[in-house]
């Protein structure tokens, strides 16, 4: 497992000699330590705005990975995406329902014992897959450098079809939420 | 998915798409770059390679960020100081310039304060939120065709628009950890602003994107060093118009006024950073104002050429002497692009300065209103027209300097590019108008800076304005 991961963090372009491949390393494990920590973070936090800021660092080291594989084009997106555009809408509901500001959510025995059952079955399941599937060995780095040309001929070349459903239904989503919106609004100036 | 609308021309291919890559060819992973070449001799040595990037960090680009922080702080104090017929600060060295260090001072000397009901590791935490995602930004600035730090990021623009989105959430735990209604209230003006402003600026930077082809940086100079007839902005019509939506986009998306809603200090108090002082207020500073030079060297390098100069001169001889192998002329080549770029970044700089001190602050449902129905609507509009122009208009985006010379009309009509050049010219005398308005204003305000009168008050007239 250590050489796998130790591969994965290589740079990808070219053989990196000592140094280099030494940083690299270092860095990934920097940037998974800080996704992991950060993802048990977000369970164990009783503050909402603080599970939230949590998983901004773990999106944040995920990033980070991206970067490390050569793939910045992902690590962009992941960041404008995630951390930029829906952690913040995250927030900005948070603060617009929480009633006191530092309210702590206080779970209960229960909720602990089913959350604990299913986080463990779920990790037992994702384990066994991503061993079992081989996916640990091989290594997967985007090392082309058209990488983002590759991507935008793939979406609209082959992929155009299911590029174009997705769009679809996200526009749909929109015109749906608008709708909701409007719909309450004209209500409540009904009253 | 095997099957309809396969393409198996290598992307990149000259011929292959009338969309873009136009014969852009990005670099090679593994070529050196020049500096690479002049100081270890092709591939840097594993440890030296290290070392040089870690000084590049710590020697250059972090204290370019503070002396550029503090020079645009005492500049803004000056250019507020010209506008409202005051001197502004001139004490502390000459002409003030030492006034930011004085106030530095003072900020590190001032206790650090945590209010009692406040959630203390957000509160240390919001801070550098905000400044680390402005610096991470360095990474894929072109100071110039060699001086980047990063050139090989094949989507550098994204990712520095990508990084910057990240400095909101600096802005919104400050003002939620302050547990203070006014910065709470910042915070969420902050939000609902950066959010949907990232829209219009998005949109507006693809617009230049397409007429390029490119999202690499560098090759976005490139691209541009044929004259300031072939920068991005005076490419077609619809990037020329882009150029002034993701002005004000930016000014909104770095809390610039007229778009200063999170820190309205007549509403708000002073909005998010309400609650902090000493150091932790400063970095506020130092990364609003990074931020601001982040987003004038963006818009310098995607619409206003980058780091090369009007006549193409430095394009011309990089190309010559890049063929020649002649290092030390291209390092000083280098090295007045970046002060060109730079100079640039700072007179986008300046114009976000002016526009502070001039313009009042919209309400919050005006801002969304402009942005929503007015940006937006424009920058797709400018997005369709942008995507259409290159069908239409033949142009000469990409060719390297070795085909063609930019400034013989033959070379164009060759291209079969006339009517990319007729609009090309058209465009480039337009921004060499409103470029020329905007020096001489700056030239009148330099050579009237002795006869300033304050307009109400007695008659008694300020002897020394320096």
């Amino acid at each position: 497992m250590n050489t796998t991961l130790a591969i994965l963090a290589q740079n990808s372009a070219g053989a990196p000699d000592g140094a280099t491949a030494l940083i690299n390393t270092a860095l990934f494990y920097v940037f998974a330590a800080m996704a992991v920590g950060s993802a048990i973070g977000v369970m164990v936090s009783r503050n909402i705005v603080r599970t939230a800021v949590c998983l901004l660092m773990a999106l944040l080291g995920v990033a980070g990975l991206y970067l490390g594989m050569h793939a910045e084009f992902l690590a962009a997106v992941q960041l404008v995406v995630y951390a930029g555009g829906t952690l913040v809408l995250i927030i900005f509901g948070v603060m617009l329902t929480n009633n006191s500001t530092f309210q702590l959510y206080r779970p209960k025995r229960l909720e602990v014992v089913v959350g604990s059952g299913l986080v463990a079955m779920l990790a037992t399941v994702l384990i066994t897959a991503i061993l079992r599937s081989g996916m640990a060995d091989r290594v997967v780095t985007s090392g082309n450098t058209y990488a983002i040309q590759t991507l935008g001929e793939a979406l609209l070349g082959d992929y155009l079809v299911p590029f174009e459903l997705i769009s679809v239904l996200l526009l749909a989503v929109m015109i749906g939420a608008a709708y909701l919106a409007k719909g309450r609004r004209r209500e409540g100036e009904g009253q | 998915m095997p099957g309809v609308g396969k393409r198996t021309e290598p992307p990149g291919d000259a011929s292959a798409s009338p969309w873009g890559f136009r014969g852009v060819q990005i670099r090679q992973v593994d070529t050196p770059t020049l500096m690479q070449r002049v100081l270890f001799h092709g591939e840097p040595g594993s440890m030296a390679g290290l070392l040089w990037n870690v000084a590049l960090i710590l020697l250059v680009f972090l204290p370019f960020m503070s002396v550029f922080a503090m020079l645009a702080i005492w500049g803004e104090r000056r250019v507020a100081g010209r506008m409202q017929c005051r001197p502004g600060p001139n004490r502390v060295g000459p002409f003030g310039l030492f006034q930011s260090v004085a106030d530095g001072i003072k900020l590190i000397l001032k206790e650090d304060l945590i209010p009692a009901n406040a959630d203390a590791v957000l509160f240390r935490l919001a801070p550098y939120l905000a400044f680390a995602p402005v610096f991470a930004a360095f990474m894929a600035l072109p100071f110039a065709q060699d001086f980047t730090y990063e050139p090989r990021v094949s989507s550098g623009l994204f990712w520095i628009l990508a990084i910057l989105s990240v400095e909101i959430m600096g802005v919104i735990l400050a003002g939620w950890a302050s547990n203070n209604k006014w910065s709470i209230y910042g915070a969420m003006r902050e939000a609902c602003q950066m959010v949907s402003y990232e829209i219009p600026l998005g949109i507006s930077i693809i617009v230049a994107v397409m007429a390029a082809g490119t999202l690499n940086m560098v090759e976005l100079g490139k691209i541009q060093s044929g004259g300031i007839h072939t920068w991005l902005i005076c490419r077609n019509p619809f990037v020329f118009l882009a150029f002034f939506v993701y002005f004000i986009a930016s000014l909104a998306s770095n809390k610039r006024a007229p778009f200063d809603l999170p820190e309205s200090e007549s509403e708000l108090v002073a909005g998010f950073h309400t609650e902090y002082s000493g150091l932790r207020f400063s970095m506020f500073f130092f990364a609003e104002y990074a931020a601001m030079f982040v987003v004038g060297a963006i818009q310098v390098a995607t619409f206003l050429g980058g780091w090369n100069d009007p006549f193409g001169l430095i394009g011309y001889y990089h190309a010559k002497w890049s063929k020649e192998q002649f290092d030390m002329g291209l390092i000083a080549l280098n090295c007045i692009g970046s002060a060109i770029f730079v100079l640039k970044a700072c007179g986008i700089v300046l114009v976000q300065m002016w526009l502070r001190w001039t313009l009042p602050r919209p309400r919050i449902d005006q801002v969304l209103y402009t942005c929503v129905k007015v940006l937006l609507p424009i920058a797709c509009i400018l997005l369709l027209g942008g995507a259409i122009w290159p069908l239409i208009v033949p142009d000469t985006v990409g060719m390297p300097w070795a085909t063609y010379n930019p400034w013989s009309v033959a070379d164009w009509q060759k291209a079969g590019a006339t009517g990319a050049l007729i609009t090309q010219g058209l465009l480039a005398i337009l921004v060499i108008a409103i470029k020329g308005s905007l020096i001489g204003w700056v030239a009148y305000a330099w050579f009237t800076r002795k006869t300033v009168r304050p307009r109400l008050s007695e008659a008694e007239p300020i002897a020394e304005v320096v």
